[in-house]
């Protein structure tokens, strides 16, 4: 949960994302889908929808937000939580910013 | 019938005629002359369309339908030249000759021109009919600069609505105040300064000397204080003058205008006189609401009626959008008169009332107008306020205890208390409408009372009325909002993004005031498509706006894979197609293949990764992306048709595929499907599509807004062609309408629901140029959207889209 003595991995670098835009990092099965706002803020979360499991990185990004490409859940970045009258939560982690790369924490799930 | 002509065909004898009608439409032949091409429509309204808010069909007020059901014969665009009093006859400039026993002289007045060197140039315009307007928008079409002679109603509402249109603007007014004629000097600075807010540059106490041209067009102004601005257009807003030749001409009584007495006939007891060429008691009047008293004196005196006409005060409110101002009366300064003021500078409010005898004689508001009409009615009924003086200028809320609530002021109002000034509706004929008649909305309100019908400003005292009348049962939101992030609907989005040239959505959004910071995923999409289709070549598709299926050209399943279906045209296929499919699904272990309702091939369970060696593959063998996932062109069906059939009447497959090469990558409000089907018996579904065509012997039947999904539903016939060329023209024509009007996800059927079938089948099966004009702009954007995806995807085009970002070491995951 402490980002300080966190395990940080880097993952690339911040124009490799579109704004508004989504990549994904494989990490074995698992796969993390890292969101650029239309601001430059970088948010992480699993790439699995809390509804079905539908791949959140393919969805479109607006306000701090992503509307899952599925049945459009609409999904926070910065908590993983589904909004309005949905209840489900994804898996939200850390990142930072060293200069222009991005370094992820998986260990810290938020 | 006894014999009716009128000369002139604006808006005074238009109401008139509408009097008349209603209560003997019998009684008259009537035939009207007007030197303007075209029929009634709504002068008001021209700053509206000026400014890109609304359309000249918008504005019509009488439409060509109209005339022909009341028998009335009107003679566009010929202007009457002579009037013989002893024979009862008018004569036109082209010798048309009617003869009378009545005549109704309705000629309006003629903008004033001031006689500058240069006045003649081309670009030197005035502000009067839609030509006017034409003109101006034609000239704003490359933005530049304007220059408005003339800081009163007109000038400043010429010189909104340029400004809307992308030019750069400068208001030239003699005086030291704007409106001064009806706005006293502080409201006038006010005014000023909020032009130049809206960044309209404002010069008072100019005295143009010159207007400069080269090559025989205007290229700039000159004052006489040497200053001299650049610009292509001059529009003169300088004031009008009743056009009253022709009546001096008939030896009719003139003086400033046409005289009249109290029964509005002038000095010729067969000869009637109405509107702005009118002088009445020494007054003419240059707006619409004592226009349309008079119509209402000279239709019932036409039936024999009594009625008189004894003068108006009159009051106005300047339209332009963000700016409040309403004024009534007289209000110089006087040694008899007091008056009261009221100025809020942090809210730009300013009130002024002017008072003689206790009574109130003039009213300037400015930034707050809404006490305007209470205001207004308590000076014509010369009500003395010596009991609420302390609070008149708080408005009618403060008075007798009530409540702010401007809905209890609304309530409060008294039944003959004026709410549409511009036709003289009060309260009480609209409460009577609503709970009489069961109207319900503001449309209702308008065809029922023409309330709010004119100018439009007092749209909201009349919702108020229907909230305060029907309560509960008052529904206002009759435009459904795009989604969460604006009030405004889809159409209005659409009209705005045309009128103030909105090309991005950031752009779109700051404009319209988008309550979000970046939109949602309904709103996102639906402007990307707009912006896509109405700026073709100079929009940048924002896939960021896209459905995923959009933006990576494939269709996402349940499980994240994709599935790909290329184009097989018109469903023809061949053994070398076929080979490469099944290459391909062998090479990439597709899990499932499938035959489509669309007659096509379905690849299923393709992962992300794959596609695009996938198509690149496919690529190789011909093919090209099916767009099974676009909102645009998706299956053109066919039937075998004479190629094979024994009942085959023509080539229905290879028109099939000749518009489905032709119409493939257009992006379209919703899906796109159509087919053809070689005879009646219909073996490709062609009568539910969007767009369907029956091959008949004499030529094709071309039907449109079928539907069978979740709706089910016949098609109508938009009309039969003789050729295959044709059918291009008319079908693409009718894709085009469907483009520049449908809302997002709105299904052809949908939009022809909304917009009338016989709207649809008359542009597109009647009025050639808009056919061919819709054709034109499809082509061109065909231009720029046949690039076939996946063959673009191959070469490198959003490769960020198809890989991991990084693929962690495993042990990072402990
Ligand atoms: C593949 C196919 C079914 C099949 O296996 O045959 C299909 C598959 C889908 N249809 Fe369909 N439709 C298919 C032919 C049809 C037809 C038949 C036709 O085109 O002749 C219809 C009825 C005709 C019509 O469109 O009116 C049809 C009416 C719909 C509708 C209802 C549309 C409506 O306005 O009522 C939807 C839902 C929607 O669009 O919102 C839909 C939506 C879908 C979606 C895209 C659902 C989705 O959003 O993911 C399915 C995607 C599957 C995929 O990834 O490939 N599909 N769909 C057919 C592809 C045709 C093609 O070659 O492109
Ligand atoms: C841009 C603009 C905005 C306005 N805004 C407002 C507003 O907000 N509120 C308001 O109250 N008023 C407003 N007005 C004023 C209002 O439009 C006029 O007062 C009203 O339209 C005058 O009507 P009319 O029928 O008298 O004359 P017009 O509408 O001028 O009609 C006269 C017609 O007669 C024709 N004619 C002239 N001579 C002949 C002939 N010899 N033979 C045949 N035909 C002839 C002309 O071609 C013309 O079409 C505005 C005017 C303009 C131009
Ligand atoms: S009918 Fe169309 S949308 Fe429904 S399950 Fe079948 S393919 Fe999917
Ligand atoms: S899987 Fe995301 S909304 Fe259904």
């Amino acid at each position: 949960m402490n980002a300080q003595t966190g395990n940080w991995i880097a993952v690339g670098s911040l124009n490799d994302i579109p704004r508004r835009g989504a990549r994904c990092i494989k990490n074995g099965e698992m796969t993390i889908a890292i969101f650029r706002t239309a601001d430059d803020r970088l948010f992480a979360l699993e790439d699995k929808c809390p509804h079905k499991n539908g791949p959140l990185s393919q969805g479109i990004i607006h306000d701090g937000c992503v509307t899952c490409p599925l049945h459009n859940w609409v999904i926070s970045l910065e908590t993983g939580k589904a909004q309005g009258a949905d209840e489900g939560k994804t898996n939200a982690y850390t990142l930072k910013m060293d200069g222009d790369t991005i370094l992820i924490d998986i260990g810290a799930v938020k | 019938m006894k014999k009716l002509v009128i000369i002139g065909n604006g808006m005074a004898p238009g109401r008139m005629l509408e009097e008349l009608f209603d209560k003997d439409s019998q009684a008259y032949q009537v035939t009207i002359f007007n030197a303007e091409p075209r029929v009634n429509y709504n002068r008001l309204m021209l700053s509206p369309v000026l400014s890109g808010e609304k359309t000249y069909e918008d504005i019509i007020t009488h439409d060509d339908d109209w005339y022909e059901n009341h028998g009335v014969t009107l003679y566009k665009g010929v202007r009457i030249r002579e009037i013989d009093k002893e024979a009862k006859t008018v004569t036109s400039e082209t010798g048309i000759k009617a003869s009378y026993d009545k005549l109704v002289f309705a000629t309006g007045s003629n903008p004033f021109i001031i006689p500058l060197p240069g006045h003649d140039l081309d670009g030197v315009l005035t502000y009067r009919d839609l030509d006017d307007v034409e003109r101006m928008i034609e000239t704003s079409k490359d933005g530049g600069k304007a220059v408005v002679i003339g800081g009163g109603l007109l000038g400043l509402e010429a010189a909104a609505g340029l400004k809307a249109q992308g030019m750069d603007v400068t208001v030239l007014h003699l005086m030291p105040s704007l409106m001064e004629r009806q706005l006293d000097s502080a409201a006038g600075y006010l005014l000023e300064k909020a032009f130049e807010d809206l960044g309209i540059t404002v010069m008072t106490k100019a005295n143009s000397q010159e207007i400069i041209g080269k090559n025989g067009k205007v290229s700039a102004i000159m004052l006489d204080d040497g200053t001299k601005i650049d610009c292509e257009i001059v529009v003169m807003a300088v004031g009008i003058r009743p056009s009253i030749e022709l009546a001096k001409q008939a030896g009719l009584d003139t003086n400033r205008g046409i005289l009249v007495s109290d029964d509005m006939l002038t000095d010729d007891n067969h000869i009637y006189a109405l509107g702005e060429c009118v002088e009445h008691r020494g007054q003419c009047y240059g707006l619409v609401a004592p226009l349309y008293e008079m119509a209402s004196v000279i239709a019932e005196n036409l039936l024999e009626g009594t009625a008189t006409y004894e003068g108006s005060v009159t009051a106005t409110k300047l339209k332009v959008t963000g700016i409040d101002l309403y004024s009534a009366g007289d209000f110089a300064e006087g040694e008899d008169r007091e008056e009261i003021v009221l100025r809020d500078a942090t809210s730009g409010v300013y009130k002024r009332l002017v008072l003689k005898d206790n009574r109130i004689i003039g009213a300037v508001l400015y930034g707050e107008t809404s006490d305007g009409p209470w205001f207004f009615d308590l000076l014509k009924k010369k009500t003395d306020i010596s009991g609420m003086r302390e609070t008149l200028i708080f408005g009618q809320a403060y008075q007798g205890g009530t409540s702010l609530d401007p809905m209890a002021a609304v309530a409060a109002l008294p039944d003959d208390a004026e709410i549409c000034g511009c036709n003289g509706i009060c309260k009480g004929a609209i409460v009577s409408a609503i709970s009489g008649k069961g109207v319900s909305n503001l449309d209702d309100v308008r065809s029922h009372t023409k309330a709010s019908a004119s100018c439009g400003t007092c749209s909201g005292l009349v919702e108020q009325l229907l909230a305060v009348t029907l309560g509960e049962r008052y529904n206002p939101a009759v435009v459904q909002p795009m989604c969460g992030c604006t009030d405004l609907g889809h159409g209005d989005v659409r009209r705005l993004i045309k009128a103030k040239q909105l090309k991005t959505i950031p752009a779109l959004m700051q404009e319209l005031e988008w309550k979000t910071s970046c939109g949602c995923a309904k709103c996102r999409p639906a402007l990307n498509y707009y912006l896509v289709c109405d700026w073709p070549d100079e929009y940048a598709d924002d896939y960021q706006s896209r459905f995923i299926n959009e933006r990576v050209h494939a269709n996402i399943q349940k499980d994240g894979t994709y599935s790909v279906v290329p184009r097989m045209w018109g469903g023809m296929t061949s053994s070398k197609e076929l080979r490469a499919i099944a290459d391909v699904v062998d090479k990439y272990d597709i899990p499932a293949v499938k035959c489509t309702g669309g007659q096509r091939i379905d690849m299923l369970g393709i992962k992300k990764e794959d596609l695009p060696d996938v198509w690149a593959d496919l690529g190789k063998a011909g093919f090209v992306s099916g767009q099974a996932y676009a909102k645009g062109l998706r299956t053109v069906k066919t039937c075998v048709g004479t190629d094979w059939c024994r009942f085959g009447t023509q080539d229905s497959t290879g028109l099939g595929i000749k518009l489905e090469k032709f119409m493939w990558g257009s992006w379209t409000p919703a899906k796109l499907k159509l087919a053809v089907s070689g005879c009646p018996r219909n073996c490709s579904e062609a009568t539910c599509k969007d767009i369907g065509i029956i091959c008949v012997d004499s030529g094709f039947e071309i039907h449109f807004a079928g539907a069978a999904g979740m709706d089910i539903k016949g098609t109508e016939i938009l009309g039969q062609v003789e050729t295959q060329e044709e059918v291009m023209e008319y079908v693409v024509a009718l894709a085009q309408m469907y483009r520049e009007q449908g809302f997002y996800l709105e299904r052809i059927y949908k939009w022809a629901r909304r917009i009338g079938i016989d709207e649809i089948r008359r542009q597109i099966m009647e009025e050639t140029d808009k056919r061919r004009a819709y054709f034109d702009r499809f082509v061109f954007s065909q231009q720029l959207a046949q690039v076939d995806p996946w063959s673009e995807r191959v070469s490198g085009k959003d490769k960020h889209e198809f890989n991991p970002l990084a693929t962690l070491p495993l042990e990072a995951a402990q």
